[in-house]
């Protein structure tokens, strides 16, 4: 009633946690992390703790090291104590093996992790039966000592091979289950299964095992075209979920990596509307804008169709504006690229040398498709990459099986997203009629958010690179098939022409444009000619306006002339008439002014 | 017989023929046994039934439970029960079962010219 009371509170301060949270806590299965990346994804959370896991496997299938590394976590991570039982190989190869993972054993074996040799010795000699009382004896002892909290048994089998008979070998498995139960210690038990099979089923002696325990994990290794890969599935886990499919994994640098297809943190990741250039203003246009940021661009086409110099310049314009970019070349080497590339105009040199860019010739991988993937994340994450070119990916997906090599450019472009990189990858499609005909092998296609298609469009004789959008996710793109041009200068798509439902290209293109070119020039001459004939009849009036405006002054001076000469006359005669009034006397000069007007 | 201080195990007791301590060129063994576990107890009688028809007055027997004494079977490695050691003669050789196959078992102990 009180936990009930704490869980409301509880629930009322976390409106969002409550309604996720079904069962009491108390009754989900409590579990141990393994620390191994991806698994603990899987299992929701690790092996259950207290109880007993088996792990089933094929030699070199990287049993001890599952176990080994659950060990280490638990000891170094979380400080419990641990005892690893080696039955198989001595307790001291076990950790020379493990040195490479960078652990400390050797310090984390003073301390809170016990090693217990358990392996027969060869000259030991069998007479009737026996059975594990003083491997529980020992255990009891050690677990008192270190309060150890977790338990290996590498390669029970072993031992168990000793025994007499079928009877007696379930016997003491039932005996040392029971032993773990009563102790409620998280164990792994690992057991050999037949060299070769995925199926899995345990070798039939040890079957029963699988019934027993709580928990089972299947670990894989085959050679597929011969290539080298792992996987694990979990196949029980009383009392939880799991990924019930097989995920590939492999020994990385510091233990085991299981990759999980559906990565948890994709869902919280912000989405970009930012654009990001293509390198090509023109495709650029033709996208939108350019690129999302933290797309994932897939350039397709036939050998030779410039989808390594469009992944280039892709780079080059990353590292233009000063972002952190990662080319991996699968095909050549990276002085080689860079030299094919500076031959259309892209300088990648320069940001090579200021640690811009980083070229990656992933010729020196090998192992399968997730071993790519890893290396490549892992790459990119020390570069702190923000754009990534993959050239090409297709060599990815012959080093592996279609199905893995799905889920791997699933990762990948989940990783991009997650990291918020701008992936860029390339995609050789030889002998396809038509990209939609066939599919992308590799899929990525469908997982793509931008699709380029480079393509070889015969006509009237020539090859020419036609480039088109065939999808791009969010943003409204051209419909149109564009010729690419390679030149000294770079890059540049052509003005499209079409004719007859056809754009033209190559030397039609060139046709037309020489064409129009002429029609503009001709057009351009005509009316430069016919500005110029305006021209001069208007500078002509002209001057016949200026010529006549000077007969028109001189009239306006003669007439003006001719008033003053008719005014002044006037003037004199009636100053002359006035004055011979006047000599004369006769009249008063009003009365003769009046007289003289009238 | 065996290092001096070491607790002795229950079956210490077990009836063999009140032997001398440490007679020359004896055998010396020391046998793991798991409480009342039946294989146990089968061990030990079938060893002294040996001891009896091959090794009368030439033989000492330590037994130890691993179950009163965990600490003796982690230090000494002793996984499976019952295990019979054979200190002496030299070499030191280990057996591990009920000790019911009577011609592995001499063979095993270089028995055979001595019972023949």
């Amino acid at each position: 009633m009180a936990t009930r009371r704490v869980q409301v509170e509880q629930g009322l301060s976390q409106p969002g946690r409550a309604r996720r949270v079904r069962l009491p806590p108390a009754a989900a299965i409590a579990k141990a992390p393994t620390g191994i990346r991806g698994f603990d994804g899987i299992s929701g959370g690790g092996v259950p703790l207290g109880r007993t896991t088996l792990l089933v496997g094929g030699p070199g299938s990287g049993k001890t090291l599952f176990a080994l590394q659950f060990l280490v976590h638990g000891a170094r991570d979380d400080h419990v104590p641990g005892i690893f039982v080696a039955f198989e190989e001595s307790a001291r190869r076990v950790v020379a093996n493990a040195a490479t993972f960078g652990w400390q054993l050797a310090d984390l074996k003073k301390k809170r992790l016990a090693f217990i040799d358990a392996h027969p010795a060869p000259d030991l000699v069998q007479s009737g039966d026996f059975d594990i009382g003083g491997l529980l004896a020992a255990l009891e002892a050690q677990m008192r000592a270190t309060k150890a909290r977790r338990i290996v048994f590498d390669a029970i089998d072993v031992m168990l091979a000793l025994l007499p008979d079928e009877a007696s070998r379930r016997r003491e498995l039932y005996r040392l289950h029971e032993w773990l139960l009563a102790h409620e210690v998280t164990a792994v038990i690992t057991l050999q299964s037949g060299a070769d099979e995925s199926q899995a089923t345990v070798q039939q002696p040890f079957a029963f095992v699988q019934f027993m325990v709580d928990c089972v994990v299947i670990l894989n290794h085959r050679v597929v075209q011969g290539v080298s890969h792992r996987d694990l599935r979990v196949l029980k886990y009383r009392g939880s979920g799991f990924d019930e499919n097989a995920s590939p994994f492999l020994i990385g640098a510091s233990g085991l990596e299981v990759a999980i297809a559906r990565s948890p943190g994709r869902a919280g990741v912000p989405v970009s509307g930012e654009r990001v250039s293509s390198g090509v203003a023109r495709l650029d246009t033709m996208l939108g804008g350019g690129y999302y940021r933290g797309a994932s661009v897939l350039i397709t086409g036939s050998p030779g169709t410039a989808k390594t110099t469009l992944s280039g310049i892709f780079a080059e314009a990353a590292c233009a504006r000063g972002e952190r970019t990662m080319f991996v070349s699968f095909d050549s080497e990276p002085a080689e690229v860079v030299r094919n590339l500076a031959s259309v105009g892209i300088r990648l040199d320069r940001y090579v040398k200021n640690k811009t860019l980083r070229m990656v010739s992933a010729r020196l991988i090998t192992g399968s498709e997730q071993t790519y993937l890893d290396r490549i994340t892992t790459l990119a994450a020390e570069h702190d990459t923000r754009c990534l070119v993959i050239d090409p990916m297709s060599t990815w997906s012959r080093a592996g099986l279609e199905l893995s090599a799905y889920g791997v450019a699933e990762r990948l472009t989940d990783w991009a997203k997650a990291a918020g990189i701008t992936l860029v990858c390339t995609r050789l499609l030889d002998e396809m009629p038509g990209p939609l005909a066939g599919g992308a092998p590799l899929h990525i296609s469908a997982l793509a958010d931008t699709w380029i298609h480079l393509e070889y469009l015969v006509q009237a004789g020539e090859r020419n690179r036609g480039l088109s959008v065939i999808k791009s996710r969010g943003t409204a793109h051209s419909n149109q098939v564009r010729e690419l041009i390679l030149g000294d200068a770079g890059v540049t798509l052509a003005d499209a022409y079409t004719a007859g439902g056809e754009v033209l290209m190559g030397t039609l293109r060139w046709e037309k444009e020489r064409a129009e070119h002429l029609a503009t020039e001709t057009a351009e001459a005509s009316r430069t000619r016919r500005h110029l004939r305006l021209d001069a009849e208007a500078a002509e009036l002209e001057e016949q306006l200026k010529s006549l405006q000077v007969q028109i002054d001189a009239k306006r001076a003669e007439m003006a002339l001719l008033a003053h000469a008719t005014h002044s006359g006037e003037e004199n005669r009636s100053q002359g008439r006035s004055r011979m009034r006047e000599l004369r006397g006769a009249d008063s000069p009003t009365a003769g002014r009046k007289s003289g007007t009238a | 017989m065996s290092p001096p201080g070491r607790p002795k195990g229950e079956y210490r007791s077990a009836p063999h023929e009140g032997t001398p301590v440490r007679p020359l060129a004896g055998y010396v063994f020391r046998l793991y046994v798991a409480g009342q576990a039946m294989n146990s107890a089968q061990a030990v009688a079938n060893l002294n039934a040996l001891c009896r028809s091959h090794l009368p007055g030439r033989h000492s027997i330590e037994i130890v439970d691993v179950f009163r004494e965990p600490g003796r079977a982690l230090a000494d490695g002793i996984f499976m029960t019952p295990t019979l050691i054979k200190l002496a003669p030299a070499p030191v050789r280990r057996i591990v079962g009920t000790l019911n196959q009577t011609p592995t078992l001499l063979l095993a102990l270089g028995l055979e010219a001595v019972a023949a």
